[in-house]
């Protein structure tokens, strides 16, 4: 008891502690939201730039090519069976296809370079339009097939810097020998000539530093080091010196090399690349990339220049040339990247596609659902209702709940042993795959089951009890019915963590480049698959650049469907939900 | 209360209780005064008691509704049980004997004035003797009533038949002396009077041992009640 | 009055006296025990509880009432480590007997619970299911039947005529706790076994279950456990006072209010509990 005397200081010690109280509550929920706030910016960092490497990935820029099915090409036997259309040489179809365009390129090596503008498995996809369609033999078809992934990024403008010229005057272009002499009216090549000025001298000064770097070295050296040092230095000095002297323009020309940005004149057809610059940036030397024809003032032409120097880009000046003349006839379309979904695997990313494994997970899910749900929605039954609490019991308690923590290669190496070794199943199947998953999901489909049947309040059962329903009506009748949205939301998740896992199936021979999709059905459950998550995995490994924006496209597909599962599970809980 | 030996939880409804106990104690009290002073005035001729009486009288009433007041509270509010329930029960009956007590022992005083105008009866020390005995009988059973003890009511209850005997006689004797001699018609029918509040006096006294036997025991004491030695 | 060596033999009140005298006994317990995990809940219990009446068991909580009111529908066999000794019989038959199976026993024992719990279903189905699983009703218009049969002799019918497929769980506390008598009705008890069936519920929503409980007397033996005083003094006509897992005092409602023998029943019921 207080004194009353005290009460007012009581109430002012009160008062006085309240401002402190509102501020410890204010920093709380401050925190709160900030906490919230840093995982929503991660969240869209995240899926932001996933989204936006994965968007090139949904287009692709075909060759749109009429192509000549010669029957004696396409029809070796001459009569028109399948199995003599099988025969055909479809790759020489689509290489006279391409030369068509192209008749200048005679030179073996040109035309191996020509024959890089696509891949030559599209010849598989034209043999399986004709074989769709016998009645093309002989006639001209319509073909379109992915250009070469590089020549994609580049038309993306993912591949190199470029940029095109606005030219003033007029351009003379003189043949001198094989090369071409090219004059303009105006002064329309100065700037470029003191841009590869510019460089050469950054290359010499660079290469001057480096020189002092190897004389510095030299002083603290003796001997055969001190010798090669001072050699080195000398080296790079007369480099150096050349640089500028061409930088310099002395000789009146400065070449250009492959190290150098290419700079290209477009007039009409003709496409020359630029081998050299005049000192009085009107006039340059040039050779011919493709199309030979000269004139005098002309007034149609641009300069197109590539800041990437030839040396240090995938693509030589020559594809770009083929490429930009393609799509200037007309026969380059960007279209929707159907390939990414009705492909399976391909070592070309062009051709490449999840198909193969989207299918490869519905069916391993497809296995893991019809085996860790029943088995584990009843072993938690069996436990939680029917089991006797002892000893044993405890102890199953206690390994379901250490193998929920069992690390999931684990799994896959009992996968190898029991699944593959002993029971002969075969390697890389969906059917594998999903008893392994089925392994690792078992655990958390038990614990989810569990708590949502604790969850039923004791109340309904006494109820029904009560009336005289025995065990079993009572845990069916009532009991199961209130625990289903719990149980189907744990099974939900628990299946989406198996959807996402590729280390079990690294044992079982899951991850493994597969160019074929499974079939959906039966049959399909031994045949070779892989999942998403593993299609990922070897996507981001790709050597091609192009791998890179396909792996962010399939991870969005993997995101797509984890996103559709848990909606799923929402929805079903919806439904199911009951109040009590 | 002594009816239970434990305390109850709420301690406010123990003392409610306790309080009505109290006040039934008090009302026995202030009654037994006015009944001794009202047989004195009639002994001793005393015609000045009148006001003191009225005064009394004034406050029995009090007490009896104030009584009535806390038994209707306690049933409203704490709805009694068990020992409880007779006890306040009992209080609401006593406390209705008690003010008829009163009220009795009243008019045995206001008789005292118009005794006095008269020359003192023989019988007198009759009437002294049967308020002697009420008055014993009145005190008893108030004192068993504090002391929640049946056996003293139980006597008390049996002696009424000796108040009823004295009194019969002393109507007896009263009506053959006024049969003797005429002027002894009107004081003699004030004193029957007086004789008739005292034995109902002795009733209520029954009364009050029946109600305390009831709180005790909860059986009703009937003649074949065996005597509680 | 009650025996203090509770394994003595002598059990002077198992009968709740000579006023109901006339009523055929319905239970009847001999010297029943329980223990839970070993811990002792009840001991030696005897009691005769008469047919067509209502009889509450008293007493502060964990005193052994609703112990022996599940020993009743053997609702002890659900609970792990229970552990039930003694005679129980009703009409006769041994409760406890190994041929006496449980969902019999309790299609004929039916309980009630503290807590309105009707199954999240339709008011109908909820009626309608202890009929169904005993296979009660051959057709469907034998189900309506007692379906509103039991609604009426629950007095709920009224209430929920026109909304018969509307959940169960969306009635008011008192409406769904009529519900759940309906449905115990609705197997056709003999016995009805209420767990403190208004503690939940505000004052005219329990007057009109103790009303309901004043009815159904008629027809069936109604065993009432309760915390309030007044209720088993309005609702019965014995009273079971229980003490420590003793069967302390046993007897007439109205003995029992006004005159209960045992000081530990004095004490109690007039709030005197020490």
């Amino acid at each position: 008891m207080t004194d009353t005397a005290d009460i007012p200081k009581l109430r002012q010690a009160i008062s006085d502690h309240l401002p402190r109280r509102y501020r410890a509550e204010m920093r709380f929920r401050v925190a709160g939201l900030s906490a919230v706030g840093l995982a929503v910016a991660i969240l869209v960092l995240l899926v932001g730039s996933i989204v936006m490497q994965a968007i090139p990935a949904f287009t692709v820029n075909q060759l749109v090519l009429p192509v000549r099915l010669e029957s004696d090409l396409v029809d070796p036997q001459g009569d028109g069976s399948e199995a003599s259309l099988r025969r055909g040489s479809y790759g020489r179809v689509l290489q006279e296809a391409v030369r068509e365009q192209f008749p200048g390129v005679r030179d073996r090596r040109q035309l191996r370079t020509l024959f890089t503008l696509y891949t030559a498995l599209n010849s598989t996809r034209l043999m399986d339009e004709v074989l769709a369609d016998p009645g093309l033999v002989g006639e001209t078809h319509t073909f379109r097939m992915p250009i070469a992934d590089d020549l994609d990024l580049y038309l993306k403008g993912r591949l190199v810097q470029d940029r095109t010229l606005e030219t003033a005057g007029r351009l003379t272009v003189a043949e001198a020998g094989r090369d071409f002499e090219l004059t303009s009216s105006a002064a329309d090549f100065e700037g470029l000539r003191d841009t590869v000025s510019n460089l050469l001298r950054a290359e010499a000064a660079s290469l001057d530093t480096r020189a002092e770097q190897a004389r510095n070295r030299a002083e603290g050296q003796t001997g055969e080091d001190r010798e090669d040092s001072l050699y080195e230095a000398g080296r790079l000095s007369a480099d150096a010196d050349a640089l500028r002297a061409e930088a310099e323009l002395e000789s009146g020309w400065v070449e250009l090399s492959d190290t150098l940005p290419s700079i290209l004149v477009e007039t009409g057809e003709t496409h020359l690349r630029l081998t050299a610059l005049s000192a009085d940036g009107r006039s340059a030397r040039a050779e011919s990339l493709l199309g030979d024809e000269t004139g005098s003032e002309l007034a149609d032409w641009s300069l197109y220049v590539i800041d990437t120097p030839e040396a240090r880009r995938r693509v030589s000046d020559q594809l770009i040339v083929w490429t930009r003349a393609l799509v200037d006839r007309g026969l380059v379309s960007l279209d929707f990247n159907t390939a990414l979904f009705a492909n399976a695997d391909s070592r070309e990313p062009e051709l490449a596609g999840v198909k193969g494994a989207l299918f490869g997970s519905i069916l391993t899910m497809l296995i893991t659902l019809t085996l860790s749900v029943p088995v584990g929605v009843f072993t938690a039954l069996y436990l939680e209702e029917y089991a006797p609490k002892n000893r044993f019991t405890d102890l199953i308690e206690v390994n379901i709940n250490n193998l929920a923590a069992v690390p999931s290669i684990v799994f896959g190496l009992l996968g190898l042993a029991v699944f593959i070794n002993s029971f002969g199943l075969p390697r890389s199947a969906p059917l594998v795959g999903g008893l392994v998953l089925s392994l690792m999901t078992l655990p958390t489909v038990i614990i989810a089951t569990r708590a949502a049947l604790k969850a039923v309040p004791v109340s309904i059962r006494q109820a029904a009890l009560a009336v005289g329903a025995s065990k079993t009506q009572t845990v069916f009748h009532h009991v199961l019915p209130l625990a289903a949205p719990g149980i189907l939301t744990g099974s939900i998740i628990g299946l989406a963590q198996a959807m996402g896992e590729t280390a079990p199936l690294l044992m079982i021979g899951m991850v493994a480049f597969i160019a074929d999709a499974p079939t959906l059905g039966l049959e399909g459950l031994t045949q070779p698959a892989t999942v998403m998550p593993v299609q990922v995995f070897l996507w981001s490994d790709g050597a091609e650049r192009a791998f890179e924006a396909r792996t962010a496209a399939a991870i969005l597909v993997l995101l797509a469907l984890m996103i559709g599962f848990n909606a799923l599970a929402i929805y079903l809980r919806r439904r199911f939900e009951r109040r009590w | 209360m002594a009816l239970s030996k434990t305390a109850h939880i709420v301690t406010a409804y123990g003392e409610e209780l306790d309080q009505l106990n109290d006040e039934l104690a008090r009302m026995g009290g202030l009654v037994e005064t006015q009944l001794t002073a009202a047989i004195n005035a009639i002994v001793r001729r005393d015609a000045g008691v009148a006001g003191e009486v009225r005064q009394r009288e004034k406050q029995v009433n009090a007490m009896h509704v104030d009584i009535e007041k806390r038994v209707l509270r306690l049933f409203a509010l704490r709805q009694p049980l068990a020992t409880d329930l007779r006890m306040t029960i009992s209080a609401l009956k006593i406390s209705t004997d008690l003010e008829r007590v009163g009220d009795l022992a009243k008019n045995i005083a206001y008789r005292a004035k118009d005794l006095s105008a008269y020359p003192a009866l023989g019988l007198m020390d009759r009437v002294e003797r049967l308020g002697a005995i009420v008055i014993q009988q009145l005190h008893e059973v108030l004192d068993a009533l504090s002391s929640l003890d049946v056996e003293p009511a139980i006597r008390v209850w049996r002696a009424d038949d000796e108040v009823d005997e004295r009194y019969n006689a002393l109507v007896r004797e009263m009506l053959i002396s006024m049969g003797e001699d005429s002027s002894l018609v009107e004081p003699g029918v004030h004193i029957l009077f007086v004789a008739k509040n005292l034995e109902r006096i002795g009733d209520h006294a029954t009364n009050i041992a029946e109600a305390l036997h009831f709180m005790v025991t909860a059986a009703p004491l009937e003649a074949d009640t065996p005597p509680a030695s | 009055m009650v025996n203090p060596m509770p394994d003595n033999q002598s059990h002077p009140d198992m009968s709740a006296g000579a006023g109901q005298a006339e009523l055929p006994i319905k239970v009847q317990a001999r010297d029943v025990c329980v223990s839970y995990s070993g811990k002792q809940a009840l001991n030696h219990v005897s009691i005769d509880v008469p047919d067509r009446s209502v009889t509450a068991f008293i007493g502060p909580s964990g005193c052994g009432k609703s112990t022996f009111l599940r020993c009743l529908n053997r609702m002890n066999d659900t609970i792990e480590g229970a552990k039930v000794v003694g005679s129980l019989k009703i009409d006769g038959l041994e409760v406890n007997d190994k041929s006496v199976d449980p969902v019999v026993l309790r299609a004929n024992v039916g309980m009630v619970f503290q807590k309105p719990n009707p199954f999240p279903k339709s008011i109908y189905d909820n009626v309608a299911y202890g009929p169904r699983i005993h296979g009660l009703a051959l057709s469907k218009d034998e189900l309506d039947a007692i379906v509103e049969d039991s609604l009426k002799k629950a007095g709920l019918w009224d209430e929920v005529a026109d909304r018969l497929n509307h959940p169960g769980t969306g009635l008011s506390g008192g409406q769904q706790q009529r519900l759940v008598i309906a449905r115990a009705i609705a197997v056709n008890p003999e016995v009805i076994l209420m767990d403190e069936p208004c503690s939940a519920l505000d004052p005219i929503a329990t007057a009109k279950i103790e009303e309901l409980i004043d009815e159904l007397r008629e027809n069936y033996c109604i065993i009432i456990v309760t915390h309030s005083m007044q209720q088993a003094a309005r609702v019965s006509q014995q009273t079971a006072f229980f003490h420590m897992g003793n069967l302390v005092e046993y007897g007439t409602t109205e003995e029992i209010f006004t005159n209960p023998r045992d000081p530990r029943t004095q004490d109690y019921i007039t709030g005197r509990f020490g």
